[in-house]
């Protein structure tokens, strides 16, 4: 509204239109709620008021008013609740095929990299239409991402990964606010979301000193690391198959079954013996404290390319055999 | 004034004994509410000059009056001290302890000395916070999530942790003498369907603090234990899962905020009660609903954590449950509006207090249906939003609820009359500055401004100043019972046994009452607020 | 009584939680640490502490009988089971503090993963385990120390004969609290020293 005194947060993805609703029928609902009980309040207390002669009506109650008036915003509150509850499925369940970003919080910043293999901190450009997933961690303490102007927000734990999506609508600048108290500077944890138009994004992209995509850096750590040493394309490795793995369900040994996610290989490298893929042995090296967040998120980008063949002429999806060289970038 | 000579002769639990002996070591509930009523004033106005300094660094954007780390210390403090020593202690361990046995028709609680240990237990804690406040302070946020309490903040938590364990103790042996005095030390014919509903909302909120507060306790304890011993439990680089601690804090700190406002509601009850001069309307509606917050305010402690990183699944549980427990607090406010149907309303301090409460309590209550509700909470959690909403609550309600109950049982407590019209300026004020601190901070929440911030964007400004000006408001509205309590205990005007008319056995016995509360134990024939056989005040003398 | 006895509950409760959490995470973890604990001198411990409350029961009988002599001898053997107890818990302490298992900096936990001799446990997580030991067993033993306080007064006032068969109520909440800590033992015992030993 005003430029000083904004009074309703810009509206910019596609979910800030459903909060929004919602938003408004509460403030109506409390406005009339509040109405209600101020004026029968004014009315009954000056109707009422102590007056020399007129002594008060005893009244005990009346059940039937209080099934009424219990019953009625019960109502109205599961109505509410299944409003509520349809919004938020809506906000955590990200569509097939969105964009990741990857989020690494400490303290003070946020470290975003795109899969591409952009690496933005404190600043975030993301194309206008497009789906996008962000994939989030932190490195040391409870961080939240949160875009008013989207109406998300999730917290950002240590230890494990957390997503949130959301789709742009509107080019321009918005706020990003970390939301959980993270100490010293966790006011000034704030950044911008720069939702560009399509082609300006596609320029953007190609402007920026590319050191090679996600997936690609993902590989080079992969054979420094010798991972493929035991995590061979065929069976005879001493290591799981990693070909196709992302996403499916894998057979621990003790029985149970557990989907391939991003948090399963992530702990997978950093504390292998957790969980033991049935057939093997718990023989996989630990590699906390030897890699990063920024380098586990490029290696889990990695594992998820190795499950589609790339676009466009190139070999077929398999690890490159040890003492070859790394695949050059993609663009 | 009066000449006093005819009190003054009679002797009652103020001038029975004097000297400070009598009072630090008194095992009488009327000396020991006062007791607390001094230290948890003292608190108050700790906390508040820490709330202050907050609203003037939030004058501006930039962070120009205190350092980042300070203002960390200041919103944590602050919380800490309103929580822990004013809010969860104000009208349990003041108007609580003085009535619950004068209501009941008892001479004092069930355990008289524990009831003095609770306080000295309040008054070691308070000391370690206070302790904790000269050297140094904590800035965890009140709720010392973890790892950052546990392994990164450099500041006094685990003395702090330990202010506050103590302090539970204190909460859990004032709920455990309140059971066992409302079960046990009725008099004759008082009946659990004669009690005052200020008994039942008391009983009701002794349950919560009986089984949640030793859960804060073991939390808190098992953060000292890992930031002192270097432990595990709470921090995933050794193994462990903040959201653990998150589940066990909330697990009490939910509770813990209707021990905060079952009480004013219980004060609520009794005034509105006595200025509508009739019987509350739906008497088992209302006291059942207290006892159906306590048990339902156990089952909702996850709507703390909608975006924590808790499953889709479990969100949806606990946003059901919370909205089942706001159901009761709707009935409550229902039925307090309509006992003044066909009543006879006057408007004393204490009957505007009860309509700012019930304003208030309704716009906090409201507020909370957006929070409960899970795509709308995404956006606004951890936003000035939530900020704005528990004050509503806690300020809004509780605060004016222990106001209306000071008032209002003023004269029983001391046996004089505080000045009406500063009483009722005073109730003003504290409204006017109340909404003006709080209401622009909902808009604030919305357009996204996060809490527990030091500097903000500048766009977030007005609205801040608009915030900042309320709260000087509200100060004054806060100072002035002050001054003129204390200046009513030399110069007010002697009030008699009933100065309001009210119903209730505590007004049966004399202003201030003696040592053990009533000549003769009553025998109860009648049923709670019988206004249909007590004269109104107007038509009784105020003095002799 | 009851009601404190009931707050007693919330209170461990909450380490009960904890340790029903990481449990089920890390069960292997727990099952191996849970195994370096020494069976023989829990289950004496857990036999000391059936005793005393044995004791503590027909200390509460003989004063209902009024025999008071009785009454001091009950409640002085309860005392020394107590205290036997306490001094074997400090002597197995003692012992995981020789073998570095005290969580904090000196701690070391170097065992192997159950059907995989080549492979190690993860030490963070067998700290978890240790550190739920020790924060639950000691809280216990701090409860034990303050029961063994309560009885000293006990035995105090028995000894001065001031119990009757009308009049033996502190007895029977001293009673009711030592009931209560043995009940919370009965609990930590087989959660901490019995995982998997069927095996």
């Amino acid at each position: 509204m005003f430029d000083n005194l904004p009074l309703w947060p810009a509206r910019a993805s596609t979910t800030a239109g459903s909060v929004d609703a919602l938003y408004i029928f509460l403030v109506a609902l409390s406005l009339f709620v509040s109405v209600a009980i101020f004026t029968m309040i004014c009315i009954f207390a000056l109707r009422y008021r102590q007056r020399k002669g007129r002594e008060a009506e005893q009244i005990e109650g009346s059940t039937i008013l209080e099934l009424t008036w219990s019953a009625i915003p019960l109502a109205i509150f599961l109505f509410i609740f299944a409003w509520g509850a349809v919004v938020y499925f809506k906000e955590r369940t990200p569509p097939r095929g969105a964009t990741q970003i990857y989020v690494v919080a400490k303290q003070w910043m946020w470290k975003l990299q795109h899969e591409e293999g952009q690496r933005e901190i404190n600043e975030l450009h993301v194309p206008v239409g497009r789906d996008v997933e962000m994939i989030m961690t932190s490195q040391d303490v409870i961080h939240s991402f949160y875009v008013p102007a989207f109406r998300i927000k999730q917290d950002v734990l240590p230890g494990r990964y957390t997503t949130l999506w959301f789709r742009p609508t509107r080019s321009g600048t918005y706020h990003l606010f970390c939301a959980e108290y993270c100490g010293t500077q966790h006011s000034g944890m704030i950044g911008q979301v720069v939702v560009l138009e399509p082609a300006q994004y596609e320029a953007w992209l190609s402007g920026g000193l590319a050191s090679g995509s996600l997936a690609s850096n993902g590989q080079n750590i992969f054979q420094q690391l010798g991972c493929m040493t035991c995590h061979r394309s065929d069976t005879q490795g001493r290591g799981p198959n990693l070909v196709g793995l992302f996403g499916k369900r894998v057979q621990l040994e003790d029985g149970r079954t557990v989907i391939a996610d991003e948090n399963y290989v992530r702990e997978s490298i950093l504390n292998p013996s957790a969980k033991i893929v049935s057939g093997f042995k718990p023989i996989m090296p630990v590699f906390q404290g030897l890699v990063s967040e920024e380098q586990l998120n490029t290696l889990i980008a990695y594992i998820k390319s190795l499950n589609q063949p790339p676009a466009g002429a190139a070999a077929t999806p398999s690890m490159v055999s040890p003492g070859a060289k790394p695949q050059q970038p993609k663009e | 004034m009066a000449t006093a000579a005819l009190s003054h002769e009679r002797e009652h639990y103020l001038n029975q004994e004097y000297g400070i002996r009598s009072w630090l070591l008194t095992t009488d509930h009327k000396r020991i509410a006062l007791l607390y009523l001094v230290s948890i004033t003292f608190f108050f106005f700790i906390g508040g000059f820490l709330a202050l300094l907050i609203r003037l660094e939030l004058l501006t954007p930039a962070g120009d009056l205190v350092q980042a780390d300070t203002y960390n210390k200041l919103f944590t403090m602050h919380g800490q001290i309103m929580i822990f020593f004013f809010l969860i202690p104000s009208i349990p361990a003041v108007l609580g302890n003085f009535l619950v046995p004068l209501m009941i028709g008892a001479k004092d609680l069930a355990f008289p000395r524990i009831n003095l240990l609770s306080w000295y237990l309040y008054i070691v804690s308070g000391i370690v916070m206070l302790h904790v406040l000269l050297t140094g302070g904590v800035d965890t946020g009140w709720t010392f999530y973890t790892p950052f309490s546990t392994a990164f903040s450099n500041t006094k938590v685990i003395e702090a942790g330990v202010a506050i364990f103590i302090s539970g103790f204190s909460s859990i042996l004032t709920g455990l003498n309140f059971v066992v005095t409302i079960h046990r030390m009725r008099a004759p014919g008082m009946t659990f369907s004669r009690l005052p509903l200020f008994i039942w909302a008391h009983y009701a909120t002794s349950i919560i603090q009986l089984l949640g507060t030793p859960v804060l306790a073991i939390t808190l304890l098992l953060v000292v234990f890992e930031r002192a011993f270097n432990l595990g439990i709470f921090d995933p680089v050794r193994g462990g899962d903040p959201l653990l601690f998150q589940h066990l804090f909330w697990f009490y700190s939910h509770p813990a905020v209707y021990i905060m406002i079952l009480p004013a509601m219980a004060v609520e009850s009794e005034v509105v009660a006595c200025f509508a001069r009739k019987r509350i309307f739906g008497y088992r509606f209302v006291a059942m609903s207290s006892i159906a917050i306590a048990v339902f305010g156990f089952l909702v402690w996850a709507h703390h954590m909608f975006v924590a990183g808790i499953s889709l699944y479990s969100a949806l549980i606990f946003s059901i449950l919370s909205y089942l427990v706001a159901v009761p607090s709707a009935i409550k406010v229902f039925n307090w509006t309509a006992t003044m149907y066909k009543g006879s309303v006057s408007f004393t301090t204490p009957m505007l207090y009860a309509f700012g409460f019930i304003g208030l309590f309704t716009m906090g209550g409201l507020t909370g249906l957006f929070l409960a509700a899970l795509g709308l909470d995404v956006h606004v959690t951890d936003t000035y939003f939530v900020i704005a909403h528990f004050h509503y609550i806690m300020v809004g309600g509780a605060v004016m609820g222990y106001l209306g109950g000071l008032h209002f049982w003023w004269p029983k407590i001391s046996g004089r009359m505080y000045p009406e019209g500063w009483g009722r300026l005073a109730a003003l004020l504290v409204f006017i500055g109340f909404n003006l601190t709080f209401f622009p901070q909902f808009i604030l929440g919305y357009l996204g401004m996060p809490r527990r911030y030091w500097q903000y964007p500048p766009e977030f400004q007005v609205l801040n100043v608009l915030s900042t000006a309320g709260s000087t408001i509200l100060a004054v509205g806060y100072l002035l019972p002050m001054v003129y309590f204390l200046w009513s205990m030399r110069y007010g005007k002697v009030a008699d046994n009933n100065p309001w008319g009210a119903a209730g056995l505590e007004w049966m016995t004399s202003s201030p009452p003696p040592t053990f509360n009533f000549d003769e134990t009553p025998e109860v024939t009648w049923e709670a607020y019988n206004y249909e056989h007590i004269p109104a005040a107007a038509e009784v003398p105020a003095e002799r | 009584m009851w009601v404190f006895l009931g707050t007693e509950i919330m209170f461990f409760g909450g380490m009960f939680c904890a340790y029903l959490i990481y449990r089920l995470a890390y069960y292997n973890e727990f099952a191996v640490a849970s195994r370096t604990l020494s069976l023989p001198i829990g289950t004496i411990n857990t036999a000391v502490l059936i005793c005393s409350s044995l004791t503590v029961a027909l200390s509460v009988r003989a004063a209902q009988l009024g025999k008071q002599k009785l009454i001091v001898i009950l409640l002085i053997l309860t005392l020394l089971f107590g205290l036997a107890f306490l001094g074997i818990k400090g002597y197995e302490w003692h012992e995981k503090f020789v073998e570095h298992h005290i969580p904090g900096s000196s701690f070391s936990f170097d065992e192997p993963m159950p059907g995989h001799p080549e492979a190690k446990i993860d030490p963070r997580h067998a700290q978890i385990f240790f550190s739920l030991y020790f924060a639950m067993t000691g809280m216990h033993a701090l409860h034990m120390i303050i029961g063994v306080g309560i009885f000293s007064v006990l035995i105090f006032m028995s000894w001065r004969g001031r119990f009757t068969p009308e009049y033996h109520t502190p007895i029977e909440i001293g009673g009711l609290y030592w009931h209560f800590v043995d009940i919370v033992w009965i609990y930590l015992f087989p959660l901490f020293y019995l995982i998997d030993r069927h095996k």
